[in-house]
């Protein structure tokens, strides 16, 4: 890498009038085309590994049960039979039940992904912006919760809320603690105060954001009268639009992903998308059903499950990407 | 509130205002953090029983961390796997994330489809998804296979080559290991690599112009400007691999310990474990902040 560098700068060693006629003859010019080389090999190899999962699955879901046990098929099928693939196809679509299942995992991971980006939000303005007795020392605690690993709280959560007694106050009344087990309370209430899978991120992202947006325009509202909140949403709000993105996206995927707190929170019963993913196979037990063929039916419910977010993805790449510079993640 | 506004200076104002924006954080810590913190470390002194109506606590002093030590068949080898596959991962992590960072940050045709793919393993690797891979026949299958006829012959040869050279062994053993974790590596990277990738784009270009005029080379502009103004970035990514890879749900202790408390029933056990297991990665990183801090460049 060193030699390839620094050999494509300087062009304009070669003498004069001789770089019309032998261009192809210079070292400048045969370095630049190898390191070009070498980088699009390292490039596409790098985005194969990444993407070869990805590759299996689509290649396995177009498969009939006769391809599997054929030898000389590796990737695509010797006939690509519509009939056997809309089969597989139609097999996961109602095993999973995947228009219910994925209209719940929508709503949740919604629900899940909105309340967190409206509470990382806020609290992250509030650590950008104001200083007050112990903010520091309370900002130390959003990167403890970084670093405890959910597990460590998971026993006593679960408990708390199957056991949810409104932190005491139902007991003051005689009251019987409520489940809330099964529910999408658990979600709301961790959700809605920054405390959802991951949301210590999201509060650091948001608040490294807004430190790096310029006062002025902001002490200039103050000044002009709008008041506090109104300053919030009216001028810093939209000015945060990158910040927000990659906090929705990171906070939609991990929540439509997570089998943990889900798991947890709900039953295993719940028709969701990852829980029906993960059951999908269970029916297809039994000796009917050779071990490749559910191997087909798995990917084939794995492509199923991620589609969705491939699109979301594809959808907010290009800004996402874009504001990556300006987000100013980078403290 | 309202009749408090007259009195309070524009600090104490602000103040009140910064303690109004966090204090949804402060309610959810105390509530949902520290609260069930404080209970976890209670539950791993006692034997937990649920009953219909609650749960029972029996003291059983630091019963609970002996049996998971002593008695617990695997959760000692389980744990010391983990944490010497993750520790051999960081350092692979850390390079190929740089190193891709600096690829995407060139000019070159298909820079956005590359960076679109780079940046696709938070989607692709998450759980459930890599839980079932793993279980799955075709994926295990094609896996093999690759071992089979590609990766162990070429790795025997490397392998003699690099004998025959008198390399250490415990060098080429990591060499060996982080070659065939390579898919693993470049999944893992995909956060780091956006931090540093954003890191390399705020560096000003008038540095590397001047450095230019003054008649430095591409590889001296790269030592000189880009590494010391990222090296912060490297502290940063390196905080958050640990983390993220001793917390990933993928990770095997993780499930184990999981299992402990949903699986076997044994509450008190499980977190006690998870206790071990922070202490654990407190200590690396403790370790990690104390070593690099020093070596750090800040430009302010």
């Amino acid at each position: 890498m060193k030699t390839l560098i620094s050999k494509s700068n300087p062009v304009n060693s070669v003498p004069e009038g001789a770089v019309r006629t032998s261009r192809f003859l210079t070292s400048a010019f045969w370095s630049g085309v190898t390191w070009s080389f070498i980088r699009a090999v390292l490039v596409i190899g790098i985005a194969f590994i990444i993407l070869y999962p990805l590759i299996i699955k689509l290649s396995s879901s177009i498969m009939a049960e006769s391809d599997l046990f054929d030898l000389t098929v590796k990737w695509i099928p010797r006939r690509l039979d519509m009939r056997s693939i809309l089969r597989n196809y139609r097999d996961v679509y109602e095993e999973m039940n995947y228009l219910v299942s994925f209209r719940n995992s929508v709503t949740l991971a919604f629900l899940v992904s909105s309340l967190q980006l409206a509470s990382c939000t806020f609290i992250g303005y509030g650590f950008a912006r104001f200083k007050f007795p112990g903010s520091g020392f309370l900002f130390g605690m959003v990167i403890l919760t970084l670093l405890v690993p959910p597990q460590m709280i998971m026993v006593p959560l679960f408990l708390n809320f199957r056991f949810f007694d409104f932190f005491g106050i139902a007991g003051w009344f005689g009251r019987e603690p409520i489940n809330l087990l099964g529910t999408y309370w658990p979600f709301v209430l961790t959700s809605a105060t920054g405390m959802g899978l991951k949301n210590g991120l999201f509060i650091y992202i948001m608040r490294q954001f807004f430190k790096g947006m310029p006062k002025d325009l902001e002490e200039a509202a103050l000044v002009d009268g709008a008041g506090q909140i109104r300053t919030f949403f009216t001028i810093m709000l939209p000015g945060a639009a990158p910040a927000i993105l990659i906090v929705f996206l990171f906070s939609f995927v991990w929540q439509w992903n997570d089998i943990f707190l889900t798991s947890m929170y709900m039953r295993r019963s719940a028709t969701l998308l990852p829980f029906m993913l993960e059951r999908l196979t269970s029916s297809f037990g039994g000796y009917q059903y050779s071990d490749e063929y559910i191997s087909v039916i798995r990917n084939t419910g794995m492509l199923m499950f991620i589609v969705p977010l491939l699109f979301v993805y594809g959808f907010l790449q290009r800004y996402f990407i874009e504001s990556v510079e300006r987000t100013g993640i980078v403290g | 509130m309202i009749s408090l506004k007259p009195r309070l200076t524009l600090t104490g104002k602000r103040a009140l205002w910064g303690i109004v924006f966090t204090a949804p954080f402060t309610i959810g810590f105390l509530l949902f953090f520290l609260g069930p913190m404080i209970q976890s470390f209670v539950f791993s002194l006692s034997e937990l029983e649920v009953t219909p109506h609650g749960f029972n606590l029996n003291y059983l002093g630091f019963e609970n961390f002996r049996y998971a030590l002593r008695v617990d068949p695997s959760f000692m080898r389980i744990f010391t796997e983990t944490t010497i596959r993750i520790l051999t991962d960081i350092p692979a992590v850390i390079i190929f994330s740089f190193f891709a960072a600096t690829l995407l940050n060139q000019e070159f045709k298909g820079r956005l489809l590359a960076r679109v793919i780079f940046f696709m393993p938070v989607i692709l690797t998450a759980g459930i998804i890599a839980q079932l891979e793993a279980q799955d026949i075709l994926h295990r299958m094609l896996a093999y296979v690759a071992d089979q006829e590609d990766t162990i012959a070429t790795s025997r040869a490397v392998v003699q080559v690099m004998m025959q050279l008198r390399m250490p062994q415990d060098f080429i053993v990591y060499i060996v290991t982080a070659v065939n974790r390579i898919p693993d590596v470049i999944n893992a990277s995909a956060i780091p690599i956006l931090i540093f990738l954003a890191g390399l784009q705020s560096i000003p270009s008038s540095l590397f112009e001047t450095a230019k005029i003054e008649g430095a080379t591409a590889w001296e502009s790269f030592w000189k400007i880009t590494f010391p103004l990222i090296s912060p970035l490297f502290l940063t990514n390196m905080v958050f691999i640990i983390v993220d890879s001793f917390t990933a749900p993928g990770n095997s202790l993780v499930t184990y310990i999981s299992n402990a408390a949903w699986s076997r029933g044994i509450y008190g056990v499980s977190v006690a474990m998870t206790w071990m297991y922070f202490g654990a990665i407190a200590l690396f990183l403790v370790i990690v902040f104390g070593f690099i801090s020093k070596h750090v460049f800040y430009m302010e």
